[in-house]
């Protein structure tokens, strides 16, 4: 039986990819924090989930079925909904970014621990010891 | 990888509020300069901010930002800086050198406290760019350390 990396990480190491494009996301908004009518953006996981998803096509195995799945939407991007928006448009609310940012990389940190979980996991199955 | 765009993106901010940091060090240096003629009087000056997307990311020089699959835009820049439209304060002082004709001297725009609360809010929003950049370095460094146990 051939090891599956995929099957074996568990879709942790897609987690970290997730992780690291939203705290790019955050990153974005708290360097545009003084930047006027910048509106604050950010993906969700279900948003996500609900993009790939909707990459998937039917198979038609007739010239009358449908292909099924509509297009991807943008990336699974939204906008926020601001609290207080201020006076010059900016949306950005910069203690719920930084509150964002510290919960993303700490939820980065736990996938990076399950995914070094799994890898020293299979080094011992490997090396028996 | 999205993790060395942060670098990028708060790069790009912490520059964007040096300029800002900049304008209310000239702003304060100014505040005094006086003229004889309204044209020839310093004003106070401000940046504008404007979002950066992708392409003028890699134009401002910062090459290392990779495409942005997500369509966020990267970082922030100064759009320009402009003078401020406020009224100059005209001052009676027949006996000033640079008096003009009635008496005038001219004296800047300038607004001292508005300028110490611009200069707090670069100053904090500096640091907190700075503070992202670690948590960046640190997430990245991490990674790198993946599976050596």
């Amino acid at each position: 039986m051939a090891i599956s990396f995929d099957k074996a990480f568990a879709g942790h190491d897609k987690m970290l990819g997730f992780r690291s494009a939203r705290a790019a996301i955050l990153a974005n908004n708290i360097a545009n924090a003084d930047t006027p009518n910048y509106k604050a953006r950010d993906i969700s996981f279900d948003g996500m989930l609900a993009n790939e998803q909707a990459k998937l096509k039917l198979s038609a195995t007739s010239q009358s079925h449908l292909s099924g799945g509509s297009s991807a939407t943008e990336g699974g991007l939204f906008y926020r909904n601001p609290n207080q928006p201020s006076l010059d448009g900016n949306t950005v609310d910069m203690q719920r970014e930084q509150a964002e940012f510290a919960e993303n990389s700490l939820q980065f940190d736990t996938s990076f621990m399950f995914l070094d979980r799994k890898i020293s996991g299979m080094k011992k199955a490997l090396t028996g010891n | 990888m999205s993790i060395s765009n942060i670098f990028a993106i708060s790069g790009s901010a912490m520059s964007a509020q040096t300029v800002r940091l900049n304008t209310v060090a000239s702003n304060m240096a100014n505040v005094d300069s006086v003229a004889s003629s309204a044209d020839q009087t310093y004003r106070a000056r401000k940046p504008v901010f404007s979002q950066m997307m992708n392409d003028n990311m890699k134009n401002y020089g910062w090459s290392n930002a990779t495409i942005d699959e997500s369509g966020a835009g990267v970082g922030v820049k100064v759009d320009a800086i402009v003078e401020s439209d406020a009224p100059l304060q005209p001052r009676y002082e027949p006996d000033h050198p640079m008096a003009n004709e009635e008496g005038y001297v001219f004296y800047p725009n300038v607004n001292p406290m508005e300028e110490m609360a611009d200069m707090m809010s670069a100053s904090r929003s500096f640091q907190t760019n700075v503070e992202i950049m670690n948590s960046a370095k640190s997430m990245m460094q991490k990674m790198l350390t993946l599976g050596q146990v």
